[in-house]
C-alpha cells in the first residue's frame, strides 16, 4: 500500500479511473501512513474518519468524468472548511468552525476531492518556518529538526512525507514557493485574481493568493485547472479566459526568451545559490530557451514595501478576532479590557509584531512616510517586470537565499527571517504567477529551488518551462522515513 | 436671559455686551440608502425585523468573508447626487476606517474618505426672506454601523447587527447655513429632495437620516470662522435646533469671559437640553484610513451616469415653477404642494381629475386646508388619506359647478372619511344638492317675509343688519341646501 502514497496526483487519477486503486484504498493508504507519522506534526485537525467514509461513497457511486476522482486531499488550515474547525494556526480561532467553505476547496471537492484533514501553518500565514503555529512546530521530512519552510509548512511537509498526493497552499510573500523550496516539491503561486479568495483567512488581502503544491509539475496544473475560477464573491477575482493548463502542457519551450535578473545576485548569497542559478540557466538553454540579461532595478525595495504593505493590511484584517462574535474570548472587566486580554491570549509573538507593524505604519503622520510611499514604491516594482516582459517570456531566479534551517536558528531574529523572502516577495507585490521547481541540493544535501516567474494570466508558460527544465533536472528527493522509526 | 435680535424671520444672532454674533453650521448628514439589500452583502434591510435575523457571514465579518458592492447603492448615491446639483465623480475609492467596538464587526467601518462618489453640488432653500443657495461639499457612501443595547441587561451590552452593514450616504454641506431655521429648510430640502428620487425615506423615527452638526460662532460681519464643534448623531430636526441654540450660546459665553473655545466633538442629552464634551481634538480616534484592499476601486463612465440622469424624475425646483406657469398657483402655495413628493402627486391628481373645468385656488385651498388639518389630526402622511384624490377632486367639481354649497361640501367631506365615499352618492342619498331654482327660492323667501313683516319693515327702514336674519331663516327653511348666491339675489329685490 505505501506504494499508493508514493505516487503522483497524475498517476493516482489514471490508477483510479483504470479501477487499479480505489478511492477507498488510496485514503486509508494516506491515513495509516499520517498515523505513523504524527512526528512531522503536519495536521492541526485530521478529517480521517469523514474521509474513508466519502471514500466508500464515492467508490459505490463512481464518477471517472470529475478531474480529481476520489482523490484524498488535505489542505493548508487557513481555508475555511464547512463543518471542519479551521484555525489559521492560531489560538484566537482554535475552536472556529465555519460553516461555509472557500471557492478553492469547493472547487476542488465539486471535482471530487476529499478533505484529509487541516494542514498546519505559520499563525495567519505569518512565518517562512511555521515556528510560529500555535499548535506546534512542523518536522521538514528532509532532515529531523529541520523547518519545512512557511507559512504553508505543514502543506509542503505533508506533500514531502507522502501524507496527501497534492496539496494547496497561500502564498501572500512567499508562502507556497519557499516551503515548496525547503522540501523538494513544486509551488505555484498563480496571478493575483487566479484563484477566488473567498473563505481564505485573511493575511494582507492585496496579496494573498492560494496555489497548487504538488510532487511535480504536471500535478500542479491538473490541480491549478480545478481551483483557478472568476469568482463574483471576491471583489479582485478576475474573469480572465483560463486555459487547460494539464492539457495544454508542453515541454516544447524553444525559442522562448527567459530573462536574469542582476538584481537578484544580492550580498552575502551562498556560493550554491549561484551556482544553482548557473545550473538552471544551463538548464533552460538545454530547453532551448534564450537567455537574456535584463534589470529590475527596484529589487532591493521590494522587501521593505512587502513589510509595510502586509502589515498594513494584516493589521486591519485581524481586527475582527477581537472575541465579541467567535473565536477565542478572555474574561475581561469590562469592553476594552476583554479586547485586551483575548487579543494578547489569542495572538502569537509574530502576529502582534506584525499588526504592530501595521498600525504604525498607517497612522497618521506616518502614513503619507510609510504606507504611501511604500504603494508607490509597490508600482514601480510592477513597472520593472511590465519594462522585463516587452523583452522576455519569463523570468528565472533562484527560490530562496538558502536551504531550510534548523528549527530555532532564526526564531529570534525576525530581520534575517524575513530576508528569506527577497526573491519571492517582488512577484506578490507585482501580482504575477511564479513557480518553485526543486532543482538540486546544497552541501547537507537539503533541496535548493529555482524561481521561474511568468507574465500576469501567464501561468501555461510558467507551467511550460518548469515542466521542461523538471525533465532535464531529474531531482528526487531521498526521503528516509526517519521520523517513523 | 439671551437677547436674540431677529430682524427677518429665520436670523439668529446672539446679542451679548454690544457685541452681535452669528452662527455658523455646517451639516453631515446621514441617510440610509433606499434599497432592499446592504452596502457589500446580500441581506434585507427591512426595518423593524427581530435582532440578529438580518445578518449574513459578511455582515458579521466571518473569517475569510470579503465585500462585494452592491451597484443599486451605487445607483442611488450617483442620483442622489445628481438631485443635488453635484459633480458625480466617475472614480471613487473605498477606504478603512479602523476603530473597535463591539458593534463593528470587521474592526472598521468601509468608506469613501480620500475620493467620494459626489463631489461638490448645491441646494436651494426657501426662506421667509427669499431664496438661499446651501453648497454640498460631497457625498460618499459608507457601511452603518450595528446597534448596542445597553438598557436590555443589566450586566451586558447586546449587540443587534441588523443595521450593519447597511448603505449610507453621508451628505456633507458646507458651513453655509446660519439659523435653526435655516437648519430646518436644509433639513427638509434634502429629505424632500431624495424622496422624490427615491433614494431615501427620509424616515427620522427609523433613523433613516441623522446628522452631525457643526456649529461655531462669530461677530456678524466677520469673514474668518471661529473654532467649531462637532455635535454627534442627533436624529430630529428639533432636537438639531435644540442643540445649536445652546451650543451657540454656550460659545459666545466662552468667548464673552475670554476664554477660547476646544475643537471637540460633543453629545447632545435630549433630556437636559444641552450638549456635552465626548472627546477633545487630542483624544480623537486615529482611524487610520486606508483604501480597502478587498475592493476595487469604483469606476463609473459618463455614459452609466447620464443613464441614470435620464431617470431623474421631475424634482421639487422645476415641479413648483411648472405648478406655478401652469397652474397659476401662487409661491406660497406652490412651495407647500412641492415640499413632499405624496403632496405633490396627489395634488397633480386631484388637477388631473378635476378635468377641464378644474378651479386651482378650490383644489389648493381644500388640500392644504380641509385635507391637511385630518391629516394633522389622525397623525398619518398624505399616501394615507382616508380621501383618494379623485373623490376629493368630484367633491371639487360639484361644488365648482354649483351642486353643493361649500358649507355642505364640508358636511360631505366629513361623510367622506368613512371609507372614502364617492361625494356624488352621499349628495344623492341624503338629498343635499343644493336649491338652485330661483321660483322655489322665491316661494320659500316670500313666505319668510310674510312670516316676518315687522323685521321685513326694519329692514326697509334702515336696519340692514337685519339682513343676516332673513339668509339665515332662508338657509334654514331649505336645510341648508339653498344656493346662497341666489338666496342674496332675490332677498335683495324682494326687501
Amino acid at each position: 500500500m505505501s506504494e499508493i502514497t508514493s505516487l503522483t496526483l497524475y498517476e493516482l487519477i489514471k490508477n483510479i479511473k483504470e479501477k487499479k486503486i480505489s478511492s477507498n484504498e488510496a485514503a486509508k493508504s494516506f491515513v495509516d501512513r499520517a498515523e505513523k507519522s504524527k512526528k512531522i506534526n503536519a495536521y492541526v485537525t485530521e478529517n480521517f474518519e469523514n474521509c474513508l467514509k466519502l471514500s466508500k461513497e464515492f467508490d459505490d457511486k463512481p464518477n471517472f468524468d470529475l478531474k480529481l476522482p476520489g482523490i484524498p486531499i488535505a489542505v493548508k488550515d487557513l481555508f475555511c472548511t464547512n463543518e471542519v474547525r479551521t484555525t489559521a494556526g492560531s489560538n484566537i480561532l482554535n475552536n472556529f468552525v465555519p460553516t461555509y467553505e472557500s471557492t478553492v476547496t469547493q472547487n476542488i471537492w465539486n471535482e471530487g476531492g476529499i478533505l484529509l484533514g487541516k494542514l498546519n501553518c505559520d499563525e495567519f500565514a505569518m512565518g517562512s518556518s511555521n515556528e510560529t503555529s500555535f499548535f506546534g512546530n512542523v518536522q521538514n521530512p528532509i532532515a529531523e529538526d529541520l523547518v519545512p519552510g512557511g507559512s504553508s509548512g505543514g502543506s509542503s511537509a505533508a506533500l514531502a512525507a507522502n501524507l496527501t498526493p497534492v496539496t494547496i497552499g497561500t502564498d501572500t510573500g512567499g508562502s507556497i514557493r519557499q516551503p515548496a523550496s525547503f522540501t523538494g516539491t513544486v509551488g505555484l503561486k498563480p496571478t493575483y485574481g487566479s484563484c477566488s479568495r473567498y473563505g481564505i483567512v485573511a493575511f494582507a488581502s492585496s496579496l494573498d493568493q492560494a496555489g497548487p503544491m504538488s510532487k511535480d509539475v504536471k500535478d500542479s496544473s491538473i490541480l491549478l485547472e480545478v481551483i483557478s475560477s472568476f469568482d463574483k464573491k471576491d471583489s479582485t477575482s478576475i474573469d480572465f479566459k483560463r486555459n487547460n493548463y494539464s492539457s495544454e502542457l508542453t515541454r516544447n519551450i524553444k525559442g522562448l526568451k527567459i530573462g536574469i535578473p542582476k538584481e537578484y545576485r544580492v550580498d552575502g548569497m551562498p556560493d550554491e545559490i549561484e551556482k544553482l542559478w548557473k545550473k538552471g540557466i544551463d538548464y533552460a538553454k538545454d530547453c532551448g530557451a534564450e537567455i537574456i540579461d535584463i534589470s529590475l532595478p527596484h529589487t532591493s525595495y521590494a522587501l521593505p514595501t512587502y513589510y509595510i504593505v502586509a502589515p498594513a493590511e494584516a493589521s486591519s484584517n485581524l481586527a475582527r478576532y477581537d472575541g465579541v462574535k467567535y473565536g477565542l474570548r478572555s474574561s475581561g472587566k469590562n469592553l476594552i479590557d476583554m479586547y485586551e486580554k483575548t487579543r494578547s491570549e489569542g495572538f502569537g509573538e509574530e502576529v502582534k509584531r506584525r499588526v504592530m507593524i501595521g498600525t504604525y505604519v498607517l497612522s497618521s503622520g506616518y502614513y503619507d512616510a510609510y504606507y504611501l510611499k511604500a504603494q508607490k514604491v509597490r508600482q514601480l516594482i510592477k513597472q520593472d517586470f511590465d519594462q522585463a516582459y516587452n523583452k522576455v517570456d519569463a523570468i528565472l531566479t533562484p527560490s530562496t537565499p538558502s536551504s531550510a534551517f534548523k528549527i530555532g536558528e532564526k526564531s529570534n531574529d525576525p530581520v534575517s527571517m524575513y530576508l528569506n523572502d527577497i526573491f519571492t516577495v517582488p512577484v506578490n507585490l507585482a501580482g504575477l504567477p511564479g513557480i518553485s521547481i526543486p532543482a538540486g541540493v546544497d552541501k547537507n544535501n537539503y533541496p535548493l529551488g529555482l524561481q521561474i516567474i511568468g507574465k500576469s494570466f501567464d501561468e501555461q508558460t510558467v507551467l511550460n518551462i518548469a515542466y521542461s527544465m523538471e525533465e532535464k533536472i531529474n531531482y528526487k528527493n531521498n526521503i528516509t522515513d526517519w521520523w517513523m522509526k | 436671559m439671551d437677547e436674540i435680535m431677529s430682524k427677518n424671520n429665520s436670523e439668529y444672532l446672539i446679542e451679548r455686551n454690544d457685541n452681535v454674533y452669528e452662527v455658523v453650521i455646517g451639516l453631515e448628514v446621514h441617510a440610509q440608502v433606499t434599497s432592499n439589500s446592504k452596502l457589500f452583502s446580500s441581506s434585507s434591510t427591512k426595518f423593524g425585523a427581530e435582532p440578529n435575523t438580518q445578518v449574513s457571514l459578511v455582515d458579521a465579518a466571518f473569517p475569510g468573508m470579503l465585500p462585494v458592492i452592491n451597484e443599486f447603492c451605487v445607483k442611488q448615491a450617483i442620483k442622489t447626487g445628481i438631485g443635488l446639483r453635484a459633480k458625480i465623480n466617475n472614480k471613487s475609492v473605498f477606504d478603512r476606517k479602523n476603530y473597535f467596538y463591539a458593534d463593528l464587526p470587521q474592526g472598521y467601518q468601509i468608506s469613501q474618505y480620500k475620493y467620494p462618489i459626489v463631489g461638490e453640488g448645491n441646494v436651494i432653500l426657501d426662506m421667509p426672506e427669499g431664496q438661499k443657495q446651501v453648497g454640498i461639499e460631497r457625498l460618499h457612501l459608507e457601511q452603518d454601523a450595528g446597534k448596542s443595547i445597553h438598557d436590555i441587561d443589566p450586566s451586558n451590552t447586546l449587540v443587534d447587527l441588523n443595521r450593519s452593514g447597511v448603505a449610507l450616504m453621508e451628505i456633507v454641506s458646507k458651513p453655509d447655513l446660519r439659523s435653526p431655521d435655516e437648519v430646518n429648510a436644509y433639513i427638509k430640502k434634502l429629505r424632500s429632495i431624495m424622496r422624490y428620487l427615491g433614494t431615501c425615506d427620509g424616515n427620522m423615527q427609523e433613523g433613516s437620516l441623522r446628522a452631525d452638526v457643526n456649529v461655531s460662532v462669530r461677530i456678524k460681519g466677520s469673514t474668518d470662522l471661529g473654532t467649531r464643534c462637532e455635535i454627534k448623531n442627533v436624529n430630529s430636526i428639533k432636537f438639531m435646533q435644540m442643540a445649536i441654540i445652546y451650543e451657540a450660546n454656550r460659545q459666545v459665553d466662552l468667548i464673552e469671559e475670554g476664554q477660547e473655545i476646544d475643537q471637540e466633538t460633543r453629545l447632545f442629552d435630549t433630556k437636559k437640553n444641552e450638549t456635552r464634551s465626548m472627546r477633545s481634538k487630542e483624544d480623537a480616534h486615529d482611524y487610520r484610513y486606508f483604501p480597502d484592499p478587498d475592493l476595487l476601486p469604483l469606476e463609473v463612465t459618463d455614459e452609466f451616469i447620464d443613464k441614470l440622469k435620464s431617470e431623474i424624475p421631475e424634482l421639487p425646483d422645476d415641479k413648483k415653477k411648472r405648478f406655478i406657469d401652469e397652474f397659476k398657483v401662487s409661491l406660497y402655495d406652490a412651495t407647500i404642494l412641492v415640499s413632499d413628493i405624496d403632496i405633490a402627486k396627489y395634488f397633480e391628481e386631484v388637477v388631473a381629475k378635476m378635468g377641464k373645468n378644474r378651479d386651482m385656488k378650490l383644489a389648493v385651498n381644500w388640500i392644504t386646508g380641509e385635507l391637511f388639518a385630518v391629516l394633522n389630526e389622525k397623525n398619518i402622511e398624505i399616501a394615507q388619506s382616508p380621501i383618494s384624490a379623485k373623490n376629493l377632486a368630484k367633491l371639487i367639481n360639484l361644488i365648482k359647478n354649483g351642486t353643493i354649497s361649500g358649507k355642505i361640501a364640508k358636511t360631505i367631506f366629513e361623510l367622506m372619511l368613512d371609507g372614502d365615499i364617492d361625494p356624488q352618492i352621499i349628495v344623492e342619498e341624503k338629498g343635499l344638492k343644493q336649491e338652485s331654482d330661483p321660483k322655489a327660492l322665491e316661494a320659500l323667501i316670500d313666505k319668510i317675509i310674510n312670516d316676518n313683516r315687522e323685521k321685513a319693515i326694519e329692514y326697509k327702514q334702515g336696519k340692514e343688519k337685519l339682513f343676516g336674519f332673513f339668509v339665515g331663516q332662508a338657509m334654514k327653511a331649505s336645510g341648508g341646501k339653498a344656493n346662497p348666491q341666489l338666496i342674496n339675489e332675490i332677498l335683495k329685490k324682494k326687501l
